[in-house]
Parts: C-alpha cells; sequence; structure tokens
C-alpha cells in the first residue's frame, strides 16, 4: 500500500525514519530545531530525538559544515541542512576543498558519510541571494555525489540512500516541490539508487532531458506538444553525478532530437555537460543540434514579473522545441 | 615505578625517550628537507624544526589510540609520535604508493584514522571546524576522548576558527586548541597580521579557558599538557592554549629568503632556546643523562632515519592506473581525458 503525502512530508519521514534506523544519523542547521525549519523540513523533530541530535547552529555555515565534516570523519552520519543552497557558497571551501577530497586524498583511510541538504532554485520572490540553483558548481566536483529529486517517490527513496551513502551527497530540493502530491511506498528500507535516470513519460519525436522542478515543466510541454502532433519523451535525470548517460542516449537514439531544460543559469549549467555529451556520443543518431533551454543569465530578480521571466517554463520549452525543427 | 635518579619527575628511561623523540623528529625533518633538495620531494613542504618540544609534549599527555588529533600542513611529527611507521610517512612525503595516502596526499596531508591523527590539511584554519567535529563525535557518542587540535598564528585570524570555537565553547566540546605561535604567517611577522598579538585571548569573548604557555622547553610542555588534557578530559570543556614556539627553517622547503622578514640576529637569539640544548641542559645540570648517553641516542636516531629513508625510496611511484582509486567508496568516477 501507499502511501499518499507531499514532497515535504515524504522528506521529513526519510529523515525521521532514517534517524530511528541508526542513532549515527543527527540533523544540523541554522534553525532547523525549536524554530522547525525555515521550509518546515525538519518540523516535529526537535521533541522527538532533542536537541543532542537536532542541533541548532549560530549563523556560521563554514563552521558547522566542517563539524559536520569532522564528525563524519570518526563514521557519524551527519545530515546538513542549509537553509538555502545559496548559503552553501560560505561553506563551499569545507564542501569542496575538504569533504570532496578527504576520501582520496587520506588514500581510502577516511570516509565522509555526509549528507547537505537544502532548497535550490528560485522561490518565490526571494531574489538575487536566495534563488541559485548551484548543483552544476557542485557536479563539477569529483568525491562529491549530487542528486536532485523530481517526484514525491524519488525524494523519499533517494534521501535514504543519501544517508546511507558513505560518500558526501548533495541533496538539493526545488523551493517550488515542496508542496507537491505524491506516494511513497510502505517499506521503510525503499531507497532509490544515485546514477539511474528515470524515463517520466515515453515518447518518440524529441527527449527533453531535465532534473527536479524542471521534470514538471518538461511534462507540461510534452502535454501540448502531443496536441501539436508531437510526441516527446521526458528523461528525469534525478542524479547528476553520478549521471546515466545511458538512459539519456537511449531516449535520444530512439527520438534523434534533443532538448535540456534546466533552471540554472543557461550559461555554463549542468545542462550544458548533459548536452555536450549527447552531442559528442549521440552525433551520428541526431537529426538536429542539441537544444537547450535554461535561465536567463542575469542575477534573479526580486519583481514576480521578472523573476518568472528568469525562470523556464513551458512557452519557453515549447517554444524552441519548434525552433529546433 | 622506577627509581628516579634525579630531581626530574622521570625515571631514566622516560627522559632517553623524550630525547630519542626530540633527535628522532629533528633528524627526520632534517632528512625531508635533503630529500626535497635532491628532487625526491616535490610540492609544498614544511618542516616542525625549532618547534619539537611542543609537539612531542603534547603528544605524551594524550592516551594513545583513542585521542583524535588533527593539524595544518606542518603534520610531520604528530603521526610519528602517534605510532605511525614513520617509513610510510617518508613514503607519502617522497610521492611512492608505499606511503600513507598511497602517494595521494604528499607533505601537507599524512593521516593515520586508525591511531587517532586526521591529518594534514593545506587551506589554513579550515581544519580547526574538522578539528570541533572530532570533538563533537565523541561528545555525541559520550566518550571522554580529548582532541587536540593544532594551528599556526596566521590561521588564528581565520574567520571558521572564530566560528569554531564559537560552537566548541557553546555546546562544551572536548577539544584543545593549541596555536602555536612561531611568530610568522608564512612571511608576515605576527605584529602585521594580528590587531592583537596576545592569540590566546581569542578564547576571551567566548569564555573559554585560554592560557599563553611555552613551547620551547619540553619538561615544561610535558607539564602544562598534562594539567591542560587531563582537565579537559575531566570537564568536557574547550581550551585555548598559545604555545609560544619558532620555526628555525623557513616556512616551508621553497623559502629560500628568510632575511625577507627576519634577521639573522633574531633567529640567532630564537636558536639559544632549541628545545633540544634546552633539553640536554637541563638532564646535564640535573645530572639525569649523560653526555655520552645522549651522543649514542642521537647516533642512534640518525641511523634510523637514514635506514627510514632508504627503505622509503625503495617504494615504487604510483601506476598511473592508481589515479582512479579512492575516489569515492563504491563506485569508480567517470575515466579519461
Amino acid at each position: 500500500m501507499a502511501i499518499e503525502t507531499t514532497y515535504r512530508d515524504a522528506l521529513r519521514t526519510a529523515i525521521i525514519e532514517e534517524m530511528e534506523r541508526d542513532e549515527d544519523v543527527f540533523v544540523v542547521g541554522e534553525d532547523i530545531g525549536r524554530y522547525e525549519g525555515t521550509f518546515k523540513v525538519t518540523k516535529g523533530l526537535f521533541p522527538k530525538f532533542g536537541s543532542g541530535r537536532v542541533v541548532d547552529t549560530p549563523i556560521c555555515e563554514p563552521g558547522f559544515t566542517g563539524i559536520a565534516i569532522g564528525a563524519a570523519m570518526t563514521g557519524l552520519r551527519p545530515i546538513v541542512e542549509m537553509m538555502t543552497m545559496s548559503f552553501s557558497i560560505l561553506a563551499i571551501d569545507q564542501i569542496i576543498n575538504h569533504a570532496a577530497k578527504i576520501h582520496y586524498m587520506t588514500g581510502g583511510q577516511a570516509k565522509v558519510p555526509l549528507v547537505i541538504r537544502g532548497p535550490g532554485g528560485a522561490a518565490h520572490q526571494l531574489s538575487a541571494q536566495h534563488s541559485h540553483s548551484l548543483e552544476g558548481w557542485y557536479a563539477h566536483v569529483p568525491g562529491l555525489k549530487v542528486v536532485a529529486p523530481a517526484t514525491v517517490e524519488d525524494v523519499y527513496g533517494m534521501f535514504k540512500q543519501a544517508v546511507r551513502d558513505d560518500n558526501p551527497v548533495i541533496f538539493t530540493e526545488n523551493p517550488g516541490l515542496y508542496g507537491i502530491k505524491g506516494a511513497i511506498p510502505e517499506d521503510k528500507d525503499f531507497t532509490v539508487p544515485f546514477g539511474q535516470a528515470r524515463v517520466a513519460r515515453e515518447g518518440k519525436d524529441i527527449t527533453l532531458v531535465s532534473y527536479s522542478r524542471m521534470v514538471h515543466v518538461c511534462l507540461g510541454a510534452a502535454e501540448a506538444l502531443e496536441k501539436e502532433g508531437v510526441s516527446a519523451e521526458v528523461v528525469d535525470v534525478r542524479s547528476l553525478l553520478p549521471l546515466d548517460t545511458a538512459t539519456i542516449y537511449g531516449s535520444v537514439r530512439k527520438t534523434h532530437r534533443a532538448m535540456v531544460v534546466y533552471e540554472d543559469w543557461r550559461s555554463g549549467g549542468f545542462g550544458a555537460e548533459i548536452a555536450a555529451r549527447i552531442g559528442e556520443d549521440c552525433f551520428d543518431d541526431l537529426d538536429a543540434p542539441v537544444g537547450r533551454v535554461g535561465g536567463l543569465n542575469v542575477p534573479m530578480p526580486y519583481s514576480r514579473i521578472l523573476e518568472l521571466e528568469c525562470t523556464p517554463n513551458e512557452d519557453d520549452v515549447l517554444a524552441a522545441v519548434r525552433k529546433l525543427g | 615505578m622506577a627509581e628516579l635518579k634525579s630531581k626530574l619527575p622521570y625515571t631514566t628511561a622516560q627522559l632517553e625517550d623524550l630525547f630519542r623523540q626530540l633527535v628522532f623528529i629533528r633528524h627526520f625533518e632534517e632528512k625531508t628537507n635533503f630529500a626535497y633538495r635532491q628532487g625526491k620531494v616535490g610540492g609544498y613542504m614544511h618542516v616542525y624544526i625549532g618547534m619539537e618540544a611542543t609537539a612531542i609534549g603534547w603528544n605524551a599527555a594524550l592516551r594513545h589510540g583513542y585521542d583524535y588529533v588533527i593539524t595544518a600542513y606542518r603534520d610531520h611529527p604528530q603521526p610519528l609520535l602517534m605510532g605511525t611507521d614513520p617509513v610510510h610517512v617518508m613514503a607519502e612525503i617522497m610521492g611512492r604508493s608505499g606511503g600513507t595516502s598511497k602517494g595521494k596526499g604528499g607533505s601537507m596531508h599524512i593521516y593515520d584514522i586508525e591511531k587517532g591523527f586526521f591529518g594534514g590539511w593545506g587551506i589554513v584554519g579550515g581544519h580547526t571546524a574538522l578539528g570541533a567535529g572530532l570533538a563533537f563525535a565523541a561528545k555525541y557518542r559520550d566518550e571522554d576522548r580529548v582532541t587536540l587540535c593544532y594551528l599556526g598564528d596566521g590561521a588564528a585570524n581565520a574567520g571558521v576558527f572564530f566560528e569554531s570555537l564559537n560552537m566548541a565553547a557553546l555546546w562544551d566540546l572536548p577539544v584543545i586548541f593549541i596555536i602555536e605561535n612561531n611568530k610568522f604567517a608564512m612571511g608576515t611577522r605576527l605584529e602585521y597580521h594580528a590587531a592583537d598579538t596576545e592569540m590566546h585571548k581569542r578564547g576571551f569573548p567566548f569564555g573559554m579557558r585560554h592560557e599563553r604557555l611555552d613551547g620551547m622547553d619540553l619538561f615544561q610542555v610535558c607539564d602544562d599538557a598534562k594539567r591542560i588534557v587531563e582537565t579537559v578530559r575531566k570537564e568536557g570543556k574547550p581550551y585555548l592554549v598559545e604555545a609560544m614556539n619558532y620555526r628555525f627553517a623557513g616556512h616551508g622547503a621553497a623559502d629560500n629568503d628568510r632575511q625577507l622578514y627576519r634577521t639573522k640576529e633574531e633567529e640567532d637569539e630564537a636558536m639559544k632556546r632549541d628545545p633540544i640544548a634546552l633539553f640536554q641542559a637541563k638532564v646535564l645540570a640535573e645530572g639525569a643523562l649523560t653526555k655520552e648517553r645522549m651522543a649514542e641516542i642521537d647516533a642512534e636516531q640518525a641511523a634510523r632515519v637514514e635506514e627510514i629513508y632508504a627503505r622509503a625510496d625503495q617504494s615504487p611511484h604510483p601506476d598511473p592506473s592508481e589515479v582512479y582509486e579512492d575516489l569515492y567508496t563504491d563506485m569508480e568516477p567517470e575515466k579519461g581525458h
């Protein structure tokens, strides 16, 4: 029997179940305990587990991320909440210079079973310093794993996988997804392995490749395209590092057209990496150049009208597909 | 307990052991300098010559195999004192596959996690948060492990260090931050890099106990370290120590012109407090060890270091195929250029 729930509640359920399963798992971050979390993901955890395992920190991302890394090196399994992924920029020295390097730099002696999670991408008029999509930055870094689940089932199963993983995992949640509905299985050991993309919708004329909230934009665009007689397949990448190119290529080899859709700045974002790979490895299968739809290359503005202008929507995808021919 | 031969509260065997550690670290570091000049060591390398008493005295106060130690990039002595195979340390410095990190760390990144040595870090100040994290883990598990977190006077200006001090004090983490004040942040003198040159006062705003202590006289360091480690173990609260020492060598092996930031006269003055000379003067004055015995130990250790170097030099360089190993615990990275 599946349990109907939301993305936010499924994530919270996964956190609670992993904390109940393993005493080494704890959560740490700003305003996550007594205040219940800015996006309420950690609501109810503090009374349940206490201040020892739900650790409210001072406002100091480098410091508390470093503490989590040090603790992880001794075998604990910290879950770090970034109030928004934009704030993880402060901790990027700890994440990239430290966490990502440790297993390698110690010659395999030390493991870092660490999850860094939080909302990444535009929410609603949070403007330029709270709206970054940084998954491409992190997916650039060897030693990290980076995932961006789009559905309720995936956020539940991939979070459990992240906590059980012995490597540092960047777990990014688009704030626009917290309220979406879906179902999770009853099995408390349900996990979704990393490095496996998901075909979210089958089609035969074009492949729309995306992850996180943009999967839903692509699904909407695919419905509209269907009315125009174009059958679009939607591939939900889910895991950026490791990346399942086999599923992406399999789809492109079937449809012969590819459009990569991502919310991050268009220039240099992770979608560019996916597009480059399709171009390199599927050149002979393509009937058109690989297309891309990304966020506008400007800081996120405050005005709702301008914010919506920056973030790719169904119309942007449709226009790009039509242009591709 | 064996009978004490002098007024010093150490047996002859203990005194010999302390002296052995002093000259061993000195010879080991001099050998790494030699290896660097021979082209057997590359990159950045920072030796501990002149500062030996600090690491030896604090190490002596630890429960080995239980307590945690973490430091920055001047990291050769700690693993050697904690029982890591010195051939593995030397091989790592030389980038060989028999090194502690199989040649992937180098001089700045020595680790022996099993023995409680957590590195070995190159981002100045960055590891202080990890040190607080080691202590956090001990507290989380309700263990009475103590963590020693060494840093330099330069690192004591880093923002993340202040963040770590705050959390260590806020959460009562059993960590001892040891600021090794050797008076230079690389080539920048203390007076030019710190608004308040009394580094121990950095503990004050956080209500953390703090002391400025000598880092050159091994007997003094041993006494202070024992007292403070016992206090932290018992009370489970952090402590900040400013250990006053001096590096006789340059910042790193590539620092060839020390006159840019200090005078020969200043160095000569500092070297009057060479920790080896201080130790020798004390034990001779007390009649606790003879000159001849110490010369014997010195020669033994010099020979031992030669042997370590020769064995490390026999360790092969890594095979190019090893480049992909140990990036992830459970998968291989993508391959190829």
